[in-house]
């Protein structure tokens, strides 16, 4: 008897789960305005991408053109596939004494795998990820960039 | 000539007239039945091109997306886009396969659709076949389909086709009884299998009404079994792509490929207009006996209307369910028949005659 009723109680909760189900997808099938999908190339002007969003290491600079990197090459050696070239150069500082501060901070976006160490591992924060990703280009030769942009300066108390 | 939208009778004596009087009765006939071949030759085409875009679009709508939308306003060419690249594909030899029979495969299956599609009522007059045991027939040539997938399995020397052919196997011939055993139903109620008087009787209430609890059972019943039929999701273990890459069809390519993907929208399209006419009346507008000006205001409008709203809105129900439900395992598919629907409509198929003895029905 008790297996008699089962077999009902089983048809009806199964019938319930079920209309539970086609309900959330008819619900949404009836409100298009649910839509999240964005249409990519027609909302270029206005599109936001998240702020955790990974799309290529960029060194920051504040508004007098100044960076936080002091050239010390952490991050050239953390990088997993050597698509960071640190190339410092030494001056003479204003006390006299040489110092070494960074020429040219190069990076291949083409061997780049966005892993994050460099940005991770950095001292003191000169690294950062920026937000563009369209990276397409017809010469592989453009994919090297110099970070520090030209005639940026390092910002005191950093070094 | 008198083309009435409401009655294509008259339309089609006056093709019938102008074709004898033009030629021999013989010739006469081979091209009647020439015009209705390219009719639903291309009826078929249409519509299977439509479904096809009906169901990435209600899909993406039911996931929250947007679906095709670069082909065309829409998206509406996105199908005959895909459908222009399938004809241009490589066909390609499967090495060891059975040839003859892995090339006969597709065409069994789009033959069974394409003969059981003969006998749906369209409209009044609009029938290419009026068997006076149309639902028999329909039941006959539509599982005449499984043995095409079950060669299409067998013939491509792949063990993913072969468990797909077999699921199949297994899976139409338990759902085949409750298709049948649900429409057995309704025909104890209508005490005919003619398709267009089915859809006569039910000129005063369509059957699901006239027949109240016992037929709404056989509907729900026709619904899951019908969808199990064509081999659909949530039954769609014979294709199954998570675990058998494509089943029965994994072998095929370009055009063969798109006659199994075609035929199974056909048959899904043939299911829904099946169920809409034996349940919901067909072609017939919704009458309430007795509301006499409600009943001409719904005669207004024209049959092929209703006949496609109908069809359209089970379409609707099988697709949120491919949607909707996770596949099931083959134990639970046929757990799921055997132990529910069967027993279920073996009961019910009693009440509805006790019913009908007893006239409880309308």
């Amino acid at each position: 008897m008790n297996s008699f009723f089962k077999y009902f109680s089983d048809i009806f909760h199964g019938v319930k789960s079920l209309l539970i189900g086609m309900s959330v997808t008819g619900r949404y099938f009836f409100s298009p305005g649910q839509i999240v999908t964005q249409q990519y190339p027609e909302n270029r002007k206005n599109l936001q991408m998240f702020e955790r969003f990974k799309g290529e290491v960029i060194m920051l600079h504040d508004e007098n053109n100044q960076h936080r990197c002091n050239g010390c090459g952490i991050c050239e050696n953390n990088c997993p596939n050597g698509s960071i070239e640190v190339i410092p150069v030494k001056i003479t500082g204003e006390d006299g004494k040489p110092k070494r501060i960074i020429d040219k901070h190069i990076y291949h976006l083409g061997m780049c795998t966005f892993c994050g160490l460099c940005v991770k591992s950095c001292p003191s924060n000169a690294l950062g990820f920026g937000q563009e990703f369209e990276h397409a280009v017809f010469d592989r030769s453009k994919l090297n960039k110099v970070l520090n942009q030209p005639g940026s300066s390092i910002i005191k108390g950093v070094e | 000539m008198t083309f009435n939208i409401y009655d294509f009778t008259s339309f089609n004596r006056w093709i019938d007239e102008g074709l004898n009087s033009i030629m021999s009765p013989t010739w006469a006939l081979i091209t009647e039945m020439a015009i209705i071949g390219i009719v639903f030759l291309l009826f078929y085409a249409v519509v299977g091109l439509f479904l096809v875009y009906a169901e990435r679009k209600v899909c993406a709508f039911m996931q929250n997306r947007v679906g095709p939308n670069r082909v065309g306003p829409y998206g509406i060419f996105q199908t005959i886009a895909d459908f222009i690249k399938l004809l241009m594909k490589e066909l390609v030899y499967i090495k060891d396969s059975d040839k003859l029979l892995f090339n006969l495969a597709p065409f069994i299956v789009i033959i069974a659709s394409f003969m059981a599609l003969s006998a749906v009522p369209f409209a009044k007059g609009l029938h290419a076949i009026d068997f006076d045991i149309g639902i028999l027939y329909v039941i006959a040539v539509s599982s005449l389909g499984v043995v095409g997938i079950l060669l299409a399995g067998w013939s491509s020397n792949n063990k993913y086709s072969l468990i797909g052919a077999m699921r199949s196997g297994a899976q139409i011939v338990s759902y085949e009884l409750s298709v049948g055993l649900s429409l057995l139903t309704i025909i104890v109620l209508a005490g005919t299998m003619q398709f267009s008087e089915i859809v006569e009787m039910q000129r005063n209430g369509w059957f699901i009404f006239k027949g109240h609890i016992p037929a709404v059972i056989a509907f729900i019943v026709f619904l899951i079994a019908s969808t199990a039929e064509t081999n659909r999701g949530p039954f769609d273990l014979a294709e199954a792509e998570s675990e058998l890459t494509a089943g029965f069809h994994t072998e095929y390519s370009g055009i063969k490929f798109a006659f199994f993907f075609l035929a199974e929208y056909m048959n899904m399209f043939l299911v829904a207009s099946i169920g809409a006419t034996v349940f919901w009346g067909g072609w017939m507008p919704f009458h309430v006996s007795g509301w006499a000006g409600f009943n001409t205001i719904m005669d207004y409008i024209p049959p092929f209307v209703w006949y496609i709203g109908k069809t359209a809105f089970i379409i609707w129900l099988m697709m949120l369910f491919k949607w909707t439900f996770p596949r099931l395992r083959i134990d639970q598919l046929l757990t799921l028949e055997w132990k529910y629907l069967l027993p279920i409509n073996l009961v019910n198929i009693l009440f509805m005659a006790f019913l009908v003895l007893m006239h409880w029905h309308f």
